[in-house]
């Protein structure tokens, strides 16, 4: 069957299978390999993509289900919540293999969209769906709290020069 | 400090054919041509010529300073350890400097201490440490004459800082870049000098960026990641049972369905070709396969315990033996416990997968490998060719923690058999799901100890005797010590006046593997609990009772004060917390933990923190090293908490993290690293974090219950999930 659908902005037609996994017609039908395979059943997390705007397991979610919605994987993952938890996983060199880090920040991404100043509590909640085996967890924590600062540093920032 | 390179040839000028590459030095020790095809060297295309060469450093026209990395990255930071060195002694900017992965060449990129190119045993730095400070000298040294003869001065008058060559009394300066073109003309020096400690610009630096990029943004390449055009991927339908086998199968179904190019029996099971994942996939669901599991049929977990359990009440293979320990036992007041401990799967995120493709004059392959010489001698078996033949482009691995290296080939060798099974030279990406990875084996074996001690009248340890029974990693027979199987309860730093370490090796159709810290993974768990249950009795404190024992081991002494120091060993604590501790050296390397444990209002506990000190010799990173300590700790802490699989009728009974549990962001406690400053040659990382973690907290479990857990993982009913 064909299914179309917006995917990182771009629409795209693909002629697959409606069953085929949305994590698959990234993957082999449009070379979008950031998003990755790891356990097939949304036990893991390592493929978390955006539909609509929410984080989503794209290995259990058919694509005919993502038919004329839109789609962002990490290749396309746009906005300051992303940036700054790029520049975040950088300078606390969070990462080790780094199969898992997609994943873990479009998760992570979403957390922020909808809570600028996230809890331990809140962190554990978003993202215990996210498996890590190199146990960076400590260090995605610190990740987010202190993309978190930044962000709120640069609004609160904002506001004040708004201010004047 | 002078080293002698034995070097004498001179360097020859290369043609990088990537396009902006431009002329090279290629710097080799001796000397050595790179690859036609670029600097990196990277598809092995010179591995016809045998020399005894090593080639690690290139330096482009653009000034970046390339240098080929000999070891997998999976994540413990190889990439950035070993081009920390090399670019500390030439003098590099951090900036400049690139890592990429070595070809398969086992003359010219073998592990030093262990004689084949492998990554294992948390050796990268430690065998890799003169060599490529060596590497970076003589590169620094040939810039250096270099600019002097440009320059008609004296060599003694120049300077190397931050990727340039200085002049300082003209002002003059030239940056690497500039000057690889004459440098690669000068002679490699017969004899280099190597950096005293205190001038090192990148070593001991609190943080480097990591030289393994592109992992937030998704362009990293794994294996999963590899597309070629007219690629095909390949699924297995395995055998469920160990040691099952193909009966007959029906492949009718399968073979209609869209895009499937093949259905093929190969030794392990029967492989799907098909143009993408999912196709395959869907066709390995729609096979009719019977399958002869009667191999297996008797092969349970808890049979193994059981017959494992009465084995160590035999003597077995002698490990280790001073004094008479049978006979202090029989005279004093003993304590005697037994430890289980089960299979477990090592589940890195990214699943066992290879890419491999025919050619003409042999097999090319690309993936996270982790033995080249192994995986060459295997592939080179199943298409009858030499293992130089066999070209590796070895890519990132998306973790491993010991899987990935193993002494038969398996995934590799399977992908080998697909593609001769096939025949056609188009590329194939063997990818193994979830399952596949987690059930197929290549387990730390099950293993159960006995271990019997009493104390002398001064409170010190009078006998120790310890059995331990399980499978040989190295498949060793009945009558050969595998120090794999016993390391961690033989060479014990607690003084004891008889000490008698037994093993017997058992054989199982479960393969056997290398777990993360290996035999450490259950030698340090019943060393460092039963150290604590005789502390203990002898109505010691559990930090003085060990310190007292560790009269001939300064440097365990001195990782266990510090954690201790540092964890705040024996302060008052919050209600409900609880305190444990242990030590365990292993890979050359010290690493004392204390675990702090509080209980929840549901009375089920949660590790809150663990104070980890490290002394692994010079800190040549000193953030990877806490890297790998905080990862060492999770990973230890989901097989000692949750992760097993258990065996029932050949049939193992976890299959995905739905019910192998591991480790996830709720369960992660604080961890706080404290490294010992040393000027010891480094020692390893990857590993040592990692036995530690269990004891640590089961002593604090005894803390707070006055149970000791005897079985892993403790974690399922007292901890919270």
């Amino acid at each position: 069957m064909s299914v179309t659908l917006t995917v990182n902005g771009r629409r795209q037609t693909l002629d697959v299978a409606d069953d085929t996994p949305l994590l698959w017609a990234l993957r082999d039908h449009l070379q979008l390999t950031g998003t990755k395979y790891g356990c097939g059943i949304a036990q893991c997390g390592a493929c978390t993509v955006h539909l609509n705007g929410n984080p989503v397991r794209s290995c259990s979610l058919p694509v005919s289900a993502a038919d004329g919605q839109q789609v962002t994987t990490i290749e396309g993952a746009e906005g300051p919540e992303i940036r700054a938890l790029q520049e975040a996983w950088h300078e606390l060199a969070v990462y080790q293999c780094g199969y898992c880090q997609s994943g873990q920040l479009m998760t992570a991404a979403n957390l922020l969209a909808n809570n600028a100043n996230p809890s331990d509590a809140d962190i554990d909640q978003s993202m215990s769906g996210n498996i890590c085996r190199c146990a960076t967890y400590n260090r995605i924590r610190d990740g987010i709290k202190h993309a978190a600062g930044e962000l709120s540093g640069s609004a609160g920032k904002a506001d004040r020069e708004g201010a004047q | 400090m002078n080293r002698s390179t034995g070097l004498s040839r001179r360097l020859f000028l290369v043609r990088g054919a990537q396009a902006g590459a431009g002329l090279t030095l290629g710097l080799s020790l001796p000397m050595k041509i790179l690859a036609a095809d670029g600097v990196t060297g990277a598809t092995g295309k010179n591995s016809d010529t045998r020399l005894d060469a090593n080639a690690f450093v290139a330096i482009t026209p653009d000034n970046r300073v390339i240098i080929t990395i000999k070891h997998l990255e999976m994540g413990q930071g190889t990439y950035t350890g070993l081009a920390t060195i090399v670019a500390d002694e030439m003098d590099a900017a951090w900036e400049q400097v690139e890592a990429v992965s070595a070809p398969a060449d086992k003359d010219k990129y073998k592990n030093l201490a262990l004689g084949v190119q492998i990554t294992g045993g948390s050796n990268a730095i430690r065998n890799s440490w003169t060599q490529m400070r060596e590497a970076g000298a003589a590169a620094r040294h040939m810039l250096l004459a270099a600019a002097a003869e440009q320059w008609q001065v004296p060599v003694g008058e120049l300077s190397a800082r931050s990727g340039e060559v200085i002049h300082a009394a003209s002002g003059r300066r030239a940056s690497y870049g500039e000057l690889g073109t004459a440098a690669a003309t000068q002679s490699v020096p017969d004899e280099v000098a190597l950096k005293e400690p205190g001038d090192f610009t990148l070593i001991g630096k609190q943080q480097l960026p990591r030289k393994d990029t592109g992992k937030v943004d998704g362009s990293a390449r794994f294996t999963q990641d590899v597309q070629w055009r007219g690629m095909l991927t390949a699924v297995v339908a395995h055998p469920p049972t160990f040691g099952g086998k193909v009966e007959r199968f029906d492949a009718g179904e399968a073979r209609k369905m869209p895009g499937v190019k093949a259905v093929l029996e190969i030794p392990t099971g029967v492989a799907v070709l098909a143009e993408t994942f999912w196709q395959a996939q869907k066709a390995k669901n729609a096979l009719a396969v019977e399958w002869d599991n009667s191999a297996g049929s008797g092969l349970s977990s808890g049979k193994l315990y059981a017959e494992y359990r009465e084995l160590t009440g035999k003597p077995g293979l002698e490990a280790q033996s001073e004094g008479d320990a049978e006979a202090a036992l029989a005279e004093g007041d003993s304590l005697e416990a037994f430890y289980e401990f089960p299979y477990i799967a090592h589940a890195a995120m990214e699943p066992m997968n290879c890419v491999v493709k025919k050619t003409d004059g042999g097999v090319q392959m690309w993936y996270g490998c982790q033995s080249q010489t192994w995986d060459q001698q295997a592939v080179a078996e199943v298409f009858g060719i030499r293992p130089e033949q066999v070209e590796i482009q070895t890519l990132y691995a998306g973790g491993s923690f010991g899987r990935r290296a193993t002494l038969d080939g398996n995934y590799a060798r399977e992908a080998a058999e697909i593609a001769k099974a096939y025949g056609k030279a188009v590329p194939i990406k063997l990818v193994w799901s979830r399952e596949d990875d987690m059930t197929g084996g290549y387990y730390r074996p099950l293993y159960v100890h006995r271990v019997r001690a009493t104390l002398d009248d001064q409170g010190g340890i009078d006998a120790w005797h310890q059995r331990i029974a399980g499978q040989s990693i190295f498949r060793a027979g009945p009558d050969k010590v595998d120090r794999t199987t016993v390391e961690g309860a033989t060479g014990m730093p607690y003084t004891a006046a008889n000490l008698q370490v037994e093993v017997h090796n058992t054989q199982e159709l479960v393969t056997p593997h290398f777990w993360r810290s290996v035999a450490h993974t259950h030698t340090a768990y019943v060393a460092e609990t039963f150290i604590d249950e005789l502390a203990h009795k002898a109505g010691r404190d559990p930090v003085e009772f060990r310190l007292d024992l560790l009269g001939d081991h300064p440097r365990h002494a001195g990782v266990l004060k510090l954690a201790a120091d540092k964890g705040g060993w024996g302060k008052s604590l919050p209600d409900g917390h609880f305190q444990g501790i242990a030590v365990h050296k292993s890979f050359e390397t010290y690493v004392a933990e204390l675990a702090e444990i509080a209980r929840g209002e549901d009375g089920k506990f949660r590790v809150v923190r663990v104070t980890c000190a490290v002394d692994c010799g010079v800190a040549v990173n000193p953030d990877v090293i806490r890297q790998q300590m905080q990862g060492g700790i999770g990973f230890g802490l989901s097989a000692a908490l949750f992760s097993e699989v258990t065996i029932e009728n050949g049939r193992p009974q976890q299959d995905n993290f739905d019910s192998f549990q591991v480790l996830r962001m709720r369960h992660m406690p604080a961890v706080d690293v404290h490294i010992v400053p040393s000027a010891e040659a480094p020692t390893g990382v990857g590993e040592p974090g990692t036995p530690v973690v269990a004891p640590a907290v089961a002593n604090a479990l005894f803390a707070a219950t006055g149970k000791r857990f005897r079985r892993l993982p403790f974690g399922k009913e007292v901890f919270s999930i």
